[in-house]
């Protein structure tokens, strides 16, 4: 008998994670708009309020730091909390609660309470939502120190990933990419996590590293197929989370490669991957070969115009440019 | 009624003055409950007494301390009317709500000096003091109004986990213009969540005058536009406190959900210590003090019976030792040693 490996989507990988741990843990909850009664912005949620019931898919006002708030006292009640944010565009509304309170409880109170609870939100670049509902910037929560920030690119990261969040004792702002929702990918069935602060590397190479963002793994998995057939060997690395980030696996690639490019679709300035390159610098400044480079989007608000919008967005062939002009002096490319 | 008029449910309004002694022992309040709530007023006073020293004279206290002068009946009366299972959730003047709710005096002035034996370790400072779990005092937070969407979550829990305990959540007339306010209390009333919301109106959000900062005659009218009950309390006494409290609990036991007491009290100091509040009226600020809750409070328990000047004094006695102790005890307290924060930040 074949086995067969089972795919389902980004999407299909996210419900699963929600299905299976509410089934096992009846302290996992889920709260946000619109989630219950209408399955979600997204449908990630269909079904949920027919099969859990309304206390534990709560549908709520549009109050965003209310959802936030809410989900912060019933986690220290020792509730588990799912609370989603519809768009990360929402996120400064609610900011508040998540930087000040979420965040630093544990630390401003000696240790003494914990907040385990989830926050997931998504960003809909590339999908002419105009500049209120696309926006991607991740590196804000680099500040904030409390939080852990998780980015999955893949069906099998999301699930195992989440998985991971709904049992962590700590506030997890988990960004979804809606562009991914509906992308497949080899996902197990039942349980398996995957431990936070550990990079995966999507694949080897030895002659330049991407450290890719999200939806920009893709795009860098794209790129180095493309340039493989220039003779061009891309290691793609997928941090998976940015906090806490597993800087020594980007060091330790680059420390063999010497080139590092990073693929973000934040913006340049102060994102995720000024960070990185900072980081790098000061850990592996003496293996550089060449300057480290950023695909990053431009500094302007994301417009609508959905041609303007592609040109917006870091991609593929802006990846395998930079790449060109890194390597091109050594290898006669662009 | 006509076709879209709009009419409010006037009756769910309701104001407490203050209570006749003569009343007290029909409330069910007896002598001992009655001396436990001034000498926790008290406490708070010589309490708040000793900060001002230690901080202005002294110089051993920094950073900012909102002081309770003047507001003690509120946390003593709305705490006396919980159980010991029940929660508060306290703000950045909360020395009085940690007292109050029997953190140990020591531990609460261990804070305030910054050492590792303060309630927080000394992580969180005057506006965090009132965070012990383990006393029911769950979190006070320095944001303005950022409590209570997280007390909306706490009833939220007492819900799902279908208990019977009530959150009660402090905070100021400043607190009710902002979208905290809103959210939380909405949240709290379309789910008959067991909050009661504790607005401790002592007419001044730092400079701003309380009439010019909402455009409603008083807060309590609010609790109309979210359909909750609304009281209106005389907060410069402890058993009209208590009273309002009691119902309250009493309601949101039931599953009939949140109820907004006003209560109507003074700031008697500035807004910080080094606030001298130059921009109240002088008249206004000696009427307050002719009603300070600490001074009617024992005037009403002396002339009912309840306890004498001689019992007063002796209370105070043991305050003023047990106050020392806890100077002693935050000086001789160490700090947290700088390397192991880290392992405060992630659970």
């Amino acid at each position: 008998m074949v086995e067969t490996i089972r795919e389902i989507t980004y999407g299909e990988a996210i419900r699963e994670a929600l299905h299976e741990e509410m089934m096992k843990d009846s302290s996992v909850f889920l709260i946000g708009e619109d989630i219950g009664a209408y399955g979600g912005a997204f449908k990630i949620t269909d079904g949920f309020l027919k099969e859990f019931g309304p206390e534990r898919v709560r549908d709520t006002p549009i109050s965003e730091a209310a959802i936030i708030g809410a989900a912060i006292g019933s986690a220290l009640m020792g509730l588990r909390p799912i609370a989603e944010i519809m768009y990360m565009d929402f996120i400064p509304i609610c900011l508040e609660q998540l930087a000040n309170q979420a965040a630093k409880i544990r630390f401003m109170s000696g240790g003494k309470l914990r907040v385990p609870m989830v926050v997931r939100t998504q960003y809909s670049l590339g999908r002419a939502h105009g500049a209120q509902h696309s926006q991607f910037f991740p590196s804000w929560s680099l500040q904030i120190s409390g939080l852990k920030v998780v980015l999955p690119s893949t069906p099998y990261d999301a699930k195992g990933l989440l998985k991971t969040a709904m049992r962590d004792g700590n506030p997890v702002l988990f960004i979804e990419c809606s562009l991914l929702y509906r992308t497949k990918g080899y996902v197990p069935e039942g349980d398996y996590t995957i431990p936070f602060g550990q990079a995966d590397v999507k694949r080897k190479g030895d002659d330049v590293t991407i450290v890719a963002i999200s939806r920009m793994v893709q795009e860098s998995m794209a790129a180095a197929s493309a340039l493989e057939g220039e003779g061009l060997s891309v290691e793609v690395i997928d941090p998976r989370t940015i906090q806490p980030l597993d800087i020594d696996t980007i060091v330790g690639s680059v420390k063999r490669t010497g080139r590092l490019v990073i693929a973000e679709d934040d913006a340049k300035t102060g994102g995720v991957g000024a960070e990185i390159a900072a980081t790098v610098v000061e850990k592996a400044f003496d293996y550089m070969d060449a300057p480290i480079m950023r695909v990053a989007a431009p500094d302007i608000p994301i417009p609508f115009s959905p041609s303007l919008e592609k040109e917006y967005m870091p991609s593929k062939d802006k990846i395998i440019q930079t790449i060109a002009s890194l390597l091109g002096r050594r290898r006669g490319l662009a | 009624m006509e076709e879209g008029e709009v009419k409010f449910p006037m009756s769910a309004l309701k104001e407490i003055g203050r209570v006749p002694p003569s009343d007290y022992s029909k409330h069910g309040l007896a002598k001992d409950r009655l001396i436990l709530m001034i000498k926790k007023m008290m406490e708070i006073r010589l309490f708040e007494e000793k900060v001002e020293e230690l901080y202005l004279m002294k110089g051993l206290i920094t950073g900012p301390a909102h002081l309770y002068f003047g507001q003690e009946a509120v946390a003593v009366g709305v705490i006396s009317a919980l159980n010991s299972d029940d929660v508060i959730i306290s703000h950045h003047r909360g020395h009085g709500h940690a007292l109050a709710r029997g953190i140990p005096m020591k531990q609460v002035m261990a804070e305030l000096f910054g050492k590792a034996t303060g309630t927080c370790k000394g992580l969180g400072g005057s506006m965090h003091v009132a965070i012990s779990p383990e006393r029911g005092s769950l979190f006070a937070s320095a944001i303005v109004g950022s409590g209570i969407p997280i007390a909306a979550g706490v009833g939220l829990a007492f819900k799902y986990n279908k208990s019977d305990r009530v959150v009660a959540v402090f905070f100021g007339d400043g607190a009710v213009n902002t979208s905290s306010f809103h959210e939380g209390t909405n949240m709290a009333a379309i789910w008959k969540l067991p909050v009661i919301l504790v607005c401790e109106n002592n007419r001044y959000a730092i400079g701003m005058k309380v009439e010019k900062a909402i455009a409603l005659g008083s807060i309590v009218e609010r609790a109309l536009g979210y359909n909750i009950a609304g009281i209106a309390v005389d907060g410069n006494d402890p058993v009209a406190v208590y009273l309002a409290t009691k119902e309250a609990v009493e309601r949101a036991r039931k599953g009939e959900g949140p109820t907004l007491i006003e209560c109507r009290t003074y700031r008697q100091k500035g807004h910080g210590i080094y606030d001298k509040a130059p921009y109240r009226p002088k008249e206004e600020v000696e009427e307050w003090l002719r009603r300070d809750p600490i001074a009617n409070f024992r005037n009403a328990l002396i002339s009912s019976g309840a306890a004498t000047e001689a019992d007063l004094i002796e209370i105070k006695n043991q305050i003023r030792l047990e106050l020392e102790d806890a100077v002693n005890f935050a000086q001789d307290s160490p700090i947290l040693p700088f390397d192991e924060l880290q392992k405060y930040v992630y659970a």
